[in-house]
């Protein structure tokens, strides 16, 4: 073990081809690559925790979600206070999250959670185009499906399941969708 | 018979190709996080279960090979 106390030159070239500097200021330069890699390597060990941890943090989320079973049913508006192509905003199902509901036809609603699903700006309504318009990058959903039509949004609008029942409109859940 | 310890030349071979390993697989990670969290927010939680395995098996393999490599250098 006795190469290990030598000083090595970047270039590995002897010792006389050196400038007179080096031998003041020794520097060890395999083994200083070495203790870097190796320190490198503990960093991306801390990395691995942090994105397990993550991946826990969505399990977490995941199993939360599921605890807290299905939305309520709850009545958001009546068609009378709806004209065809009109809309509203409601709040389902908790009273942060607010939806918005369209009426595409005199006995057809469709709503939609507000938030976009690229950075969670509110959509705004647009019955007379057929979509929903988020205006902070331009964002386009068609109505009818809440698909992504335009801009960077990837995922549909997550869907609220409404029912109508008589003169009433009920939202009744909330579909989820990844396409 | 005494096992000799490993020269510095080998030890850094060693380290080298570990930090290749466990730089591929922290990828690995990183894109199995993007995805679930993709999947987690459109609604499909099917894989947010066999992700978290996965990853925890990923970050025991890259703490394993950290641990040898400290045993390495004693």
């Amino acid at each position: 073990m006795a190469d290990e106390t030598i000083t090595t030159p970047p270039d590995r070239s002897p010792a006389d081809q050196q400038p007179a500097w080096r031998e003041d200021f020794p520097i060890d330069w395999p083994q200083d690559q070495y203790v870097e890699r190796r320190d490198f390597m503990k960093f991306l060990v801390l990395t691995s925790g942090a994105l397990a941890v993550g991946q826990l943090w969505i399990a977490g989320q995941n199993w939360l979600r599921k605890a807290r079973g299905l939305p309520p049913r709850r009545r958001i508006a009546s068609l009378a206070d709806l004209p065809v192509g009109g809309s509203l905003v409601f709040q389902y199902p908790e009273e942060l999250d607010n939806c918005v509901l369209v009426r595409v036809a005199a006995r057809d609603v469709v709503a939609y959670s507000q938030k976009c699903t690229h950075l969670s700006c509110a959509v705004i309504p647009r019955p007379d185009q057929g979509v929903l318009h988020c205006p902070c990058h331009e964002g386009l959903f068609d109505l009818r499906s809440g698909s992504p039509i335009a801009g960077p949004p990837s995922r549909p609008l997550p869907r609220i399941l409404v029912e109508i029942r008589g003169e009433d409109i009920y939202a009744i859940g909330i579909e989820i969708r990844t396409i | 018979m005494a096992r000799q310890p490993a020269s510095r030349d080998q030890r850094a071979t060693v380290v080298y190709g570990m930090l290749g390993f466990v730089l591929i697989v922290v990828v690995l990670q990183l894109w199995l996080l993007t995805a679930t969290m993709n999947a987690f927010l459109g609604g499909d939680d099917g894989v947010v279960t066999p992700a978290a395995i996965v990853s925890i098996v990923c970050l025991a393999l890259n703490v394993g090979l950290l641990r040898y490599l400290h045993r390495l250098e004693r």
